[in-house]
């Protein structure tokens, strides 16, 4: 099949299978290595990206899931240069040590302080269970969406005075 | 050139020791720029499998591979016969085949390697190799296959099934326990934990025209693997480059030849083309390391004020079908059986068996992780029965600077184990944990459990433990370090940045680390035994020494001064503190030939010179002569219609020598506690008949963000002086406490459960008051 579809911004098309994995085209297509696969059966939350903003699982989803739809991988989420700030806290406090949760539990974080802009560690410990991290114990990454909740709503009170 | 980094925000100061610095590697990897071994993806590779037994124990008839062949895509197929050299395996012992040819001893055995053009290809082929196996009877059980007449896993050596056996006697040995006022028998099990790292084994290779093969492998031993795979497959180790990009988590699993040698043997033949390796989660689980499933007998023995006296223990290990780190994990299980105490008469016994099982080896907490927990528990159940405080035992009994250890061995560095439970005695939460316990919800019960643990260091005796550390000045005029020790996670690149930065004066954007190859970088063992940052950055202090002193030599020519005193390092530049004049280092770099640029130096880890008079069965590994220490406390609540145990609160006291990056510190700590959390209440690989029943992350249950609470990180620092800047490995240790925490913190009330993981089934059964039961 022809895939039309955008990712990060741009919009892409390729010819794939339909039943090809998303997780695949990502990383093997189109070079995004960004998004990890961690157990390809939907339980590590390693290849979380976000589709059309939400967060979905990309070792799950198959091509013919992605016609049309807008997808976002850390990649898009921000760069070296201008860091998401949940990118930004991550590297910051601690919430990264072999890193190969990160990109999963970044896109993931930074969607759940979209919809809750204020999170308690409880809640924020919530929004990231389904998301397995082996080095952190976790600790430091709940830090780091605090801060990065602080830092965006400092950013928000900037831009509307 | 580097792009601006949170990290650099504010005024640039130089890396030093002691301060919080967020890794080097965080924001590479926070914006998904880092590239893991799995990450490489080269033009026009080739995917290459392995067919696995799945028997536990057969004689191979036959492995068919034709009609597989015969499947478009499939590029070629590989067996037994076409495996040059030994066709052996193993750290220490070589006992583990590249491609097994007429015994399967665990179902994870490899039979065939298939290349092929397609993920889809290379699956079906792998479907399609028929083998002919005629069944072997097996043996899963180390008590089992110690029997007479147990079938044997390896034939031919003369103990049987028995990989290693030690006992280790001081003072009068078992004899002193009848003299003991008050004395305590129990008997423990722990099941298989998996390092459950989410980067799984992996790699690519390929050989290029002149015959040299060159790997990318997610590695914790990258110079070792070439000597491992050259000794595997009859290869001069020389002509193997292996590159160690940054783990996706290692935790020992990585430790030891997973996809190298059948990775190398596929680019034997392959044409010159890529090949790449990636296991899936099911099949790291079979085929990958596990840590020791144990079995332990234990006798306390003490005084009626609670001084120990006698210590008596059987260690009985299951180090599945292969050797790999067996031995040598066993040697750490014994030298730790009597946790971190002053005990004068000791008799211990271990065993390390083979069985059908999949293969055990390294894992953060190498056999001590095991042993601590029934140490602990004894500890406990003797307080109970003295009616002493548990914290008081400990503290009375925990061994200072200068005492002999349980094996014999002075302890002349850095002891902090007094330290860590003064920490943890002195902490307002647990001052305040009887209020805690009196305000138990309904149907709750809530306990308080403590436990002391230490953990070796290094490779310990009959192993040179050595680093080379290599910097160099760039043409650019920044510093590059070369790396001999991969970075699993733990952060000892940022270390390194941090020991250069310190001597050079340098900021964090005039260094980078290089992460090890072996053509780039020297020998410095392996990423593990939490020796790594302590033996290659002793190496680094040196070599940046000399690169300073050299540094300082050139720039006295440069500024025609009569010698290089006066000089200082400062940001960028090179300082002649009487005139205020900066030497820019790219202008200084301009001075050195390529070859001058750079320093080298080597570090040693001391070791013990006590002269043991039991042990000698361990010729590697054993004993250690310096020691990690800590102590835990963990506050559980049980919610007893369920079983189920949150843990609520968690004191994590570590002493590791000095603190070199306290993020890094607390990051060890707090990740070493989690993964100990879940090895204390939910982890289990579960075996039956050689396989893996808990072998994908939905059966195999890891902690997650609702599992794990925060840890409150205290670092009791004691300054090693033999250490780098004073310090020691932190990275193993905090493992070894939450299972025994855990447990005491069960029993302190009322639950007594033996057998780990602390799950609910088993926290419900001893509340129902059956006797504990042994692990199935
Ligand atoms: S790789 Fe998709 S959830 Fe684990
Ligand atoms: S940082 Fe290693 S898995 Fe999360």
């Amino acid at each position: 099949m022809i895939l039309r579809f955008t990712v990060n911004r741009k919009s892409v098309e390729l010819e794939t299978e339909p039943d090809c994995r998303v997780v695949d085209i990502l990383r093997e297509d189109l070079g995004l290595f960004g998004t990890k696969e961690g157990c390809g059966s939907g339980e590590c939350g390693a290849c979380t990206v976000l589709v059309d903003g939400e967060p979905r699982l990309s070792c799950l989803m198959l091509a013919a899931q992605l016609q049309g739809r807008e997808v976002t991988t850390i990649e898009g989420l921000g760069t070296a240069d201008s860091p998401h700030p949940i990118q930004s806290a991550m590297a910051l406090h601690g919430g990264v040590q072999c890193g190969f949760c990160t990109p999963g539990m970044a896109l993931t974080a930074a969607e759940f302080l979209t919809r809750q802009p204020a999170p308690d560690r409880l809640a924020i410990r919530e929004a990231l269970a389904g998301n397995f991290c082996r080095c952190t114990g976790y600790q430091k990454i709940v830090d780091a969406v605090q801060e990065a909740s602080l830092v965006m709503a400092g950013n928000d009170r900037k831009k509307k005075p | 050139m580097k792009p601006s980094s949170p990290r650099r925000a504010g005024p640039k100061q130089p890396l030093e020791i002691g301060r919080s610095v967020p890794r080097i590697d965080g924001l590479a990897k926070a914006v998904g720029a880092e590239r893991y071994a799995v990450d490489e993806h080269p033009e026009n590779l080739l995917w290459a499998g392995v067919k696995r037994a799945g028997a536990a124990h057969a004689r191979i008839l036959a492995v068919d591979t034709a009609r597989a062949e015969a499947l478009p895509g499939v590029f070629k197929i590989l067996t037994r016969k076409d495996v040059p050299g030994t066709n052996r395996q193993g750290i220490v012992h070589k006992d583990q085949p590249v491609l097994a040819g007429s015994v399967v001893r665990y179902p994870g055995d490899p039979l065939a390697l298939v290349l092929a053009e397609t993920k889809d290809a290379l699956a079906r082929a792998l479907d399609l190799i028929e083998t002919r196996l005629e069944p072997l009877p097996a043996v899963f059980d180390p008590d089992q296959a110690l029997k007479p007449g147990a079938p044997l896993v390896h034939e031919g050596r003369p103990k049987g099934n028995l990989l290693l056996g030690s006992t280790i006697t001081t003072g009068q040995g078992r004899a002193a326990l009848k003299d003991c006022p008050a004395r305590i028998r129990a008997e423990f099990s722990v099941p298989a934990q998996r390092h459950g790292f989410l980067e799984t084994e992996n790699g690519v290779a390929r050989q290029d025209e002149s015959g040299l093969i060159h790997l990318t492998v997610s590695t914790q031993a990258p110079f070792r693997d070439r000597f491992e795979i050259g000794h595997a497959l009859g290869l001069d180790p020389m002509r193997i480059r292996v590159v160690a990009p940054f783990l996706g988590g290692g935790f020992g699993g990585k430790d030891g030849s997973t996809v190298q040698c059948l990775l190398a043997l596929a680019a034997l033949h392959a044409d010159g083309q890529p090949v790449k390796m990636v296991w899936g989660r099911e099949e790291s689980f079979q085929a990958g390391y596990t840590r020791h499933a144990a079995r332990m007998r234990y006798e306390l023995g003490a005084g009626l004020d609670g001084t120990l006296m006698a210590l008596s223990c059987r260690l009985t290990l299951d180090t599945g079908a292969y050797a790999h780190l067996g031995g040598e994990v066993l040697a750490l299980a014994v030298e730790h059986a009597a946790g971190p105490y002053r005990i004068p008469n000791v008799h211990i016994e271990g065993r390390a068996v083979y069985t059908n099982n999949p293969v055990a080896g390294a894992m953060r907490g190498f056999g001590v992780a095991q042993v601590a927990y029934a140490m602990e528990r004894m500890m406990d159940l003797l307080a109970a029965r003295l009616e002493i405080d548990p914290l008081e035992l400990r503290r009375n009994n925990a061994l200072h600077r200068g005492d002999r250890n349980a094996c014999g061995v002075t302890l002349t560095g850095s002891t902090g184990m007094v330290d860590c439970l003064t920490a943890v005695a002195d902490h307002p939460l647990w001052l305040s944990r009887k209020q805690w316990t009196a305000q138990t919800p309904r149907f709750k019960r809530r306990g308080v459990g403590l436990a002391a643990v230490h953990n070796a260091m290094g490779y310990g005796r009959g192993l040179a433990d050595s680093a080379i550390a290599r910097v160099e000045l760039t043409e650019r005029g920044t510093i590059r370090v070369f790396s001999g020790v991969t970075d699993m996670g733990q952060g000892n690149a940022t270390a390194y940045a941090q020991i250069a930065g310190q001597i050079l004066g340098q900021d964090d954007s005039m260094i980078d680390v290089v992460q090890p190859d072996t053509f780039q970088s020297l020998p410095s063992g392996s990423s593990a035994a939490g020796r790594t940052t302590y033996t290659f950055g002793k190496a680094l202090i040196t070599a940046c020494e000399t690169l300073r002193a050299k540094l300082f030599a050139r720039a006295a020519l440069m500024l025609m001064l009569e010698g290089p005193d006066d000089l200082a390092m400062v940001s960028g530049a090179v300082r002649h503190l009487p005139t205020a004049r900066d030497l820019p280092l790219p202008v200084l770099a301009r001075m050195f030939t390529e070859a001058d640029r750079t320093a080298i130096a080597e570090a040693f880890m001391p070791v013990a010179k006590d002269n043991l008079t039991s042990g000698k069965e361990f010729r590697i590994g054993f004993p250690h002569l310096l020691f990690a220490h800590a102590a835990h406390a963990a506050f559980v609540e049980v919610d007893e219609l369920t079983g189920q145990v949150e843990v609520e609160h968690y004191l994590a006291a570590t002493e590791a020598g000095r603190v070199i990056n306290p993020q890094s510190f607390d990051q060890q700590v707090q990740g070493a506690v989690a993964q100990g959390l879940g090895y204390a209440l939910s982890e289990d690989m579960k075996f039956q008949e050689g396989r893996v029943r808990a072998d994908s992350l939905a059966t195999y249950v890891m902690p997650t963000s609702l599992d794990v609470p925060d840890i409150v990180s205290l670092p009791c620092q004691v300054e090693e002086p033999s250490g780098p800047f004073g310090l020691k490995g932190v990275g193993e240790v905090g493992m070894n406490g939450p299972l025994p925490a855990v447990a005491n913190a069960l029993a302190s009330c009322g639950i007594d459960v033996r057998h780990a993981p602390l799950t609910p089934e088993r926290v419900l059964e001893a509340l129902a008051g059956k006797k504990p039961r042994r692990k199935q």
